[in-house]
């Protein structure tokens, strides 16, 4: 089942053209990365999910992208509704100042949730399954501060998924962490990915053939391929990918 | 070469630093001895007596009862604790009045004689004179002198400190008038300093901050006379027909001019620590679906809580040592205020009013010191607890 469709999509920062002339698929349930050198437009791409890129002043879109068959860029979605389907985990731990369980509130409280037996559920749903319940579970009043970056890492995948989101975006979300808590977050996805579709965007090759089943290549701009994992790794259609997945560049 | 010129800078900057304490800790300890002494300061004034009738049991009075003896409010002894008898009392300056040239001498040479006799005939009689021009042995009964002490002046409620024969060192009405005038300013400061605030951090463009911005930090530039003036002369008028006060100097009028001198301080910092709010953090909460306001007002100004805490204590701390504009405007009645719409007086306006009258080393010169130990000590507190707070957000 399609989750998410991309059709023809150009986006520009002002007069920059971030991205060329986009399309592509993506499956119900599947973890897709996102690979490129730095500046490839990757990030921006994954920023188009839940229209985090409206905060530039001066962005520009055209073309479609549509989730569950809706256009998000119609006139009248409500933005705030899109980000509550589509989460979003980013590069470096970003929980707020307040208490553990504060964190994985918040969606659910700004989302205008007040039934406090509900959210001390959800709260430990999600902290479950963001691998952190047994961790945090004495300790659910201190401060989001006091926990180590890995934990930090997953107390946001945790807030992200409180929400019950049906997308999860992930902008580079072990690239701040040590190995064995990039580790942690990897087989985390490996996990939610049966609730959610995943999209990640990644620096690590690795990372990306470990847990992805699709991977897109993108390069100034333009989505150079996409397809299965495997296919990318061992097989690539185009030179600049080979190239790219080899070192030769990037 | 290069290792001595290091060495040099080290020194010298070691030694700045070390001036520049030393400077500050001799300050404050200057003030505290200055303010100290007040407490060594006797209640009647120096080199005077107060002599009473031999027959008058009375043998201690407060200052606040020396005073009202001798403006006359209070009219019989026994009102202090003595005999049913009406009170007399005698200035040096009425010699005159009393008693004729002859009586008293070309030089006033007999003017102790007769003031002694004087009070030997009357029995309600008190006389405020020099002890010099008293003969030793004249049979008189005399008030108890003793050093003021810190109750009457920490808890004292009237400050009279040119009254005689005993001055009156009571600071409430200056405590109550300072802490009265300050609050009223950050109360009307508050909501307004931190409206603005939000808007030119959140909510205005680019080209409106770059105007705002420099015009309230301009604000910030103006002298305290100016704006004192401005309230003297729009602030005031409009009070007293808005309100139809007898006055329009009040702590309501000083409180509006601290308010306005205490905005562009609070507006600045506060709107720096909340466009220093790490774009992560609002990113992080839009991304959860998330409005705009509710980013603000339960992610930005929690996280900024410590910067805006400071840009609102710093505007405390402008009123509670504001001296010129408060001076102008607050009309400077020197009671404990019962309602804002009052004139009051404030600490840092009596220093400075008072100051160049009282002479130096007197006990009226050492009563405005304890002021400024009291001023030091509320700012003290002062930024200690925004200390604490900060330290508590973190």
């Amino acid at each position: 089942m399609k989750k998410i469709e991309v059709k023809e999509v150009d986006f520009y920062y002002g007069k920059f053209h971030a991205l060329k002339h986009i399309s592509m698929e993506v499956e119900q349930n599947d973890v897709v990365a996102f690979i490129g050198p730095s500046g490839c437009g990757k990030s921006t791409f994954l920023r188009l999910f839940n229209r985090m890129n409206d905060l530039i002043p001066g962005s520009r879109l055209t073309g479609q992208v549509l989730i569950d068959g809706r256009d998000i860029y119609a006139p009248g979605v409500e933005i705030d509704r899109l980000r509550k389907e589509v989460g979003m985990v980013f590069q470096r731990p970003n929980p707020f100042p307040k208490s553990i369980f504060d964190n994985v509130a918040y969606g659910l409280r700004v989302n205008g949730i007040r039934d406090k037996s509900f959210i001390a559920h959800r709260v430990e749903e999600a902290l479950k399954g963001a691998a952190l319940w047994n961790e945090v579970k004495d300790k659910l009043k201190a401060s989001a501060f006091a926990l180590s970056g890995g934990q930090q890492q997953r107390l946001c995948i945790a807030r992200a998924m409180a929400v019950s989101p049906s997308v999860l975006l992930m902008d580079e979300p072990a690239s701040a962490l040590d190995p064995i808590s990039t580790a942690k977050i990897e087989e985390l996805i490996r996990e939610l990915k049966k609730e959610v579709t995943i999209i990640i965007v990644t620096h690590n090759m690795q990372q990306a053939a470990r847990v992805s089943d699709r991977t897109a290549f993108f390069y100034m701009g333009e989505m150079v391929e996409c397809g299965e994992t495997k296919m990318i790794f061992t097989n690539p259609s185009k030179e600049a990918t080979q190239n790219y997945i080899t070192g030769r560049f990037g | 070469m290069r290792k001595l010129f290091e060495k040099i800078v080290q020194w010298v900057l070691t030694g700045s630093g070390f001036v520049t304490s030393i400077v500050i800790l001799l300050i404050i300890g200057f003030l505290f001895t200055e303010g100290a002494g007040l407490f060594r300061g006797r209640v009647i004034e120096e080199g005077y007596v107060l002599a009473l009738n031999k027959e008058n049991p009375v043998s201690r009075l407060t200052a606040e009862q020396i005073k009202g003896v001798f403006d006359e409010d209070i009219a019989n002894w026994k009102e202090v604790g003595g005999p049913d008898l009406p009170i007399e009392t005698f200035r040096l300056e009425d010699v005159d009045r009393y008693f004729s040239e002859e009586e008293l001498g070309p030089q006033y040479e007999r003017a102790g004689e007769a003031i002694v006799g004087w009070v030997e005939e009357h029995p309600g009689a008190i006389a405020f004179v020099p002890r010099v021009m008293i003969p030793e042995e004249a049979d008189l009964h005399y008030i108890e002198d003793r050093t003021i002490s810190p109750a009457e002046v920490f808890a004292g409620a009237e400050w009279f400190p040119t009254a005689t024969p005993a001055p009156l060192f009571g600071m409430l009405p200056l405590l109550a008038g300072t802490l009265w005038v300050s609050l009223f300013a950050i109360l009307f400061a508050l909501p307004f300093g931190l409206s603005v605030a939000i808007y030119m951090s959140e909510v205005a463009s680019e080209r409106m901050r770059s105007i705002l911005k420099p015009v309230i930090e301009l604000l910030n530039g103006i002298p305290s006379v100016v704006y004192g003036f401005f309230g003297l002369i729009v602030i005031v008028p409009l009070l007293q027909q808005g309100f139809d006060l007898p006055v329009g100097e009040s702590g309501l009028a000083g409180s509006i001019v601290l308010a306005i001198m205490a905005l562009p301080t609070m507006i600045t910092v506060a709107e720096d620590a909340m466009r220093s709010c790490p774009r992560s953090l609002r990113e992080a909460s839009l991304a959860l679906g998330a409005t705009r306001w509710q980013t603000i007002y339960r992610v930005v100004i929690p996280a900024s809580m410590s910067g805006i805490t400071s840009g609102v204590v710093l505007g405390i701390g402008r009123a509670v040592g504001e001296t010129m504009a408060v001076l102008m405007v607050t009309g400077n009645a020197a009671v404990i205020p019962t309602s804002i719409l009052e004139p009051l007086r404030t600490i840092p306006a009596t220093i400075a009013a008072e100051l160049g009258e009282a002479p130096a080393g007197g006990s009226h010169y050492q009563a405005l010191f304890l002021l400024g130990v009291i001023l030091f000590f509320i700012t003290l507190v002062i930024n200690m607890s925004v200390e604490y707070i900060s330290s508590k957000n973190k």
